[in-house]
Order: structure tokens, then sequence, then C-alpha cells
């Protein structure tokens, strides 16, 4: 149930998380999920990889911030509700607060999701159109 | 007009003689009554009735801010702290204020110079004047102000801020003069152009400035968006406020109340004294203070000094506009920041010492802007972007504390601060004050 997750510091401006995500292709390091939470300037990235030792050691050798944590990995039925009463109800009961959460879709046929805010959609479409499925 | 024609239209011989007698008798009084000054002369061997020139003062050692902050508040002193009729203060390089003070005296003397550099700026009994620079501690606003009484004029003490209100007056009641940081004086026209007034064509005919480096360009702006004559001044607390030095309208360079301030130009590097008319640091020392005479201060600011005479008939000596910085110290809307100050800060509220810079911008018709930049290091991060936020909103309170302005703080990633020859950059001033094809000094480059 438990996993370690790797939080990196980064600012928020064009090609950093780029410049992150590099980092770790060069490790050989495989993303599994991903998460931002970013207070306008700058945000911790959140990622969720299948070597974490070796993705923090990549990045510090790049000289950027990051740290290890650990958080609960679930698995749930898919199928209305089962979030709310699988995992909220008990936590709310056992007054467990939830700091940050986010989805990580199970490969389905070789498709990974990845969801993605953009500030402006119709550029960032006309972006991805040829280099996405 | 010239304020005290006898002074300021000196034969040269003349005004030598006289420093040197007022220089000797400085020297005596502070040997005496100040026990710094009585250390420091006898760690040299020197008595004050061996100095026989003006040149003979070279022998004496230099006075620093590190000085007033290791005697602070009021160990420089040369009075009881009862004989005192006034107390300013600056921001020193750590957290204590640098004081200064006054006596009756010096008070007298104050007005006198203010009064003269306000005469030189061609400021009449018959002027309204606002002064829109801070009151309060800092010397500015208080120190024009009652200048501008004693020259007889109509005093309108703003203080800087609440800029529409400053507008409205400007207008309703018909004032001449503005005494204002440059930066101010941009960001008051900006302003009015914003509500749709046209100070250009309002009653202003005559800005006072300084307190902080500005360009020539600037000064253009100015000229055309107020629609006044703007006029270089030159101060500093620790010799005595605003009044050491102002540009009469030949705009030539600012004449130098040398009957009150002896000048002379080092190498910043080797303490040398420089030839006439090189360029180097400004060393200033009081002539006439009571209360708080000052051998030998070390200003920090790059300049040369002019002995041709002027046009207006002022024989004082010209120092050119000021060119930079021998140190690290910004001077952001009128106040002293220094990276220690800075760095005091940070140690503080982020526990380890962060890799950090200073950047001074001015945006184009806004006022100066002070950003520091701050590594997230191994030490600091936390997986909490909460925790984050809190940090830099902290540490921009603590700076609004200790400096007394607002600084953004900006967390960055490690590494993006760039490090040239192996030492940090603590300080970029972005603001272009300076003539961009004069490199000797150029500030906060260190």
């Amino acid at each position: 149930m438990r996993t370690r997750q790797v939080s990196a510091f980064l600012e928020n401006a064009p090609g950093r998380l780029l410049y992150l995500l590099n980092v770790l292709a060069e490790a050989r390091v495989n993303l599994l999920a991903h998460n931002i939470v970013d207070a306008s300037e700058f945000g911790i990235v959140h990622l969720l990889v299948d070597e974490p030792d070796r993705a923090i050691q990549a990045i510090r050798d790049a000289g950027m911030t990051c740290s290890m944590a650990t958080v609960l990995d679930l698995l749930v039925p898919d199928e209305p509700g089962a979030f709310a009463d699988r995992v909220l109800k008990p936590l709310a009961a056992a007054h467990v607060n939830i700091e940050y959460s986010y989805t990580l879709n199970a490969p389905c046929q070789g498709r990974a999701r990845v969801v993605l805010k953009v500030d402006d959609l119709d550029r960032g479409e006309q972006a991805l159109r040829a280099t996405t499925l | 007009m010239i304020w005290n024609p006898e002074r300021e239209t000196m034969r040269r011989s003349d005004l030598e003689t006289l420093q040197l007698d007022l220089l000797r008798r400085q020297l005596a009084h502070v040997y005496e009554a100040v026990p710094f000054y009585r250390q420091a002369f006898r760690d040299r061997g020197i008595a004050p009735e061996q100095v026989r020139s003006l040149a003979d003062l070279r022998s004496l050692p230099f006075t620093t801010k590190t000085d007033f902050r290791d005697h602070y508040p009021f160990g420089l002193l040369a009075v009881p702290r009862q004989k005192l009729s006034r107390v300013h203060a600056s921001s020193g390089t750590t957290g204590k204020p640098t004081v200064v003070a006054y006596s009756p005296a010096d008070m007298d003397i104050w007005r006198e110079v203010c009064a003269r550099n306000l005469t030189a700026a061609g400021i009449v009994p018959e002027d309204l004047v606002q002064v829109s620079m801070g009151y309060g501690l800092f010397t500015g606003g208080l120190g024009w102000h009652q200048a501008a009484e004693h020259l007889g004029a109509t005093v309108l003490p703003m203080s800087s801020g609440n800029t529409k209100r400053q507008i409205m007056l400007i207008q309703d009641f018909g004032v001449t003069v503005l005494v204002c940081t440059p930066s101010y004086a941009i960001y008051i026209a900006e302003q009015a152009e914003e509500m749709g007034v046209d100070l250009a064509a309002s009653t202003l005919r005559v800005g006072i400035h300084g307190a902080e480096p500005w360009s020539e360009a600037m000064r253009h702006e100015i000229a055309v968006r107020l629609g006044l004559d703007p006029i270089d001044t030159y101060g500093l607390s620790e010799i005595i406020g605003p009044g050491v030095a102002g540009e009469c309208t030949e705009h030539n360079g600012l004449h130098l109340n040398e009957d009150h301030f002896y000048a002379e130009i080092i190498d910043p590097k080797t303490g040398e004294v420089l030839p006439a008319g090189q360029r180097g640091e400004l060393v200033v020392t009081t002539l006439t203070k009571e209360a708080l005479p000052v051998i030998r201060y070390r200003t920090g600011d790059i300049t040369s000094l002019m002995p041709e005479p002027c046009a207006c008939g002022r024989t004082l000596v010209r120092m050119e506009k000021i060119s930079g910085r021998t140190d690290d110290m910004l001077i952001v809307r009128g106040v002293n920041v220094f990276p220690s100050q800075i760095e005091t800060v940070l140690l503080q509220v982020e526990g380890v010492q962060p890799h950090y810079v200073i950047i001074a911008d001015r945006e184009h018709g806004a006022m100066d802007d002070l950003e520091v930049w701050v590594e997230v290091s191994q030490d600091i991060f936390a997986d909490d972007i909460g925790r984050l936020r809190r940090l830099q909103q902290h540490a921009e309170q603590e700076m609004q504390e200790v400096l007394g302005i607002h600084a953004r703080v900006k967390l960055v990633e490690p590494n993006r601060i760039e490090r040239s020859m192996g030492k940090a950059r603590r300080v970029i001033d972005r603001r272009e004050v300076y003539d961009p094809h004069d490199t000797t000094g150029r500030p906060g480059v260190s």
C-alpha cells in the first residue's frame, strides 16, 4: 500500500518541467504519474517513478532540489462512489487530512492518460496534435 | 541669486585659509570630545595641532559607516545627548540604524547650506515649495522643509505617498517647487497622466531632487513631463543630510559647500588622495559641526571635483553627478539597502544562509523595484507548498521591517543565480541610471 514518491522544487517558468523530465529520461527513470502543486511563481512536482532512488540522485546531480516522500498507493474499483466510499469516508472517520492527491491510470492497451491544464487551450492543442495519440 | 555671496564667491586662497582654520578647530574639538577620534589619532601618533596644512589631513585615518555602527547610538557625539536639538537615522549595514544628531548650532548650519542649494536652484521667497520627500528619521523631508522656511518660502509638508492628493494640491495651491526623489517625480508624472492632468502646464517651475542616483535621461524626462527645471542635489546623513552640494541653474556640477565640508577624492582601493579632476571616492570632513563632527568620512560615492570657476559666479568647487558606488550599497526609493541586512533577515527566517541575489529595477515610469531571489536549497525545501509560501511571506515581512521598504521575495531553483569568478554576485542594479559608457563606478557589481 505504501510507496515512495519524489517531490521536486521547480520555478513556474517555461521549460523547467521539461528540464526536469529530461534529467529523468537521461537517468533511464520511467515516469508512472505526476502532479503539480503551484504557488504562482514556484511549484512542487510530485513524481511516481519506477526507480525513486535513481531519480533523486539524478535530480540532485543536476543541481536541483528534491526530497523523498512516502505516500499511499491505493486501488479502488472503477465504479461510481468508490473513491468517496472506500477512501474518503474511512479517512474522514479517522480524522486523517489529505494534503494532495492525484490519479494514476493503469496502462490500458499500452496507453497512459496525462491531464494537462494549459493557459492557452487552442495553442496547446495545436502544439500537441502531432505528438499525441 | 546667491544666498551667501561672501562665502559662496570667496577667492579660492581666502577659502583655503578659512578651511584650514576651521579644520584645525574641528580636529581639536573631536580630539577633546570624542574618545573614538582621540584613540584613532593616538594610534597614528598624531596630535591635532600637527595638522598645519589642508594636505596634512591625509595623515589622519578614515571614518566609515562601520564606525557609526560600532558606536551606536551616541558614541560618536561630541556633545552630551541633552544638548541635542534633533536626532535622525538612516539604515546601517546591519539591523541597527546609523544615528546622526544636531546641536542648535548644527541646525543653523544645516538650514544655511540647504538654503544655499535652494537659492542656487533659483528658488525665491515667493515660491510655494511642496516637500514630497519622507518626513521622520530620514533627513530628506525635514532637512529641505526647514531650509525652505528659512529662505522665506511657503512650505507644503506633504512627505511621500498619497500621490493623487499630491497632484491635486500642486494644481489647487499653485505649487511652484517640488522636492522629491527623481523616481518619485517620474511616478507623479505617470499618475498625473493617468488622471488626465497635464502637470507640464502647471505652476511647477523647479524640481529639487536627490537622495538616489539618476541619469541625464531621467532629468530630461522629468523636465518634459512635469514642466520644471530638475536640479540635482547631494547629501548624506552622516555629514549633515541634504545640503552638502547642489547644482546651480548652469547644470554643470554640484557646488560643494566647502566652508563647511572639506572634500577629498581618493582611490577607493589604496586610500591615496587623487590629483584634482580625477574620479574616485568622495571623502568628506566636516569643518564646523558641533554635535557630530566627522573626519574623513568615506561616502562610498564615486565622483570628481571640478575646480574651474562657474559661470554663476560661485567659486565653490563643483562635483560631477555621482557616477556610482564603491560598495554593494543600493539606494532604492531614497533608502539605503545593504546586502548584509538582507542576509541577516534570510538567515533568521530560513534558519540557514541561502544563496540570494538582490535585484533593483526601474520599470519605465515606475518607482524603483526591489526583488530578492532566494535559492531553494535542500535545507529549505519541504514537500509542502503552504510552508514554502509562508517562508516567502515571512521573509517579505521581515525585510519590510528591517529595510523600511517593500522587497519582493522570489523563490528560485538552485544554481539559477549567476556566479561569477567563484564569488556570488549579490547585487544586480538594472536601473541603468549611470552613464553606460563609464564602467569605473558601475554600482552593485561586486
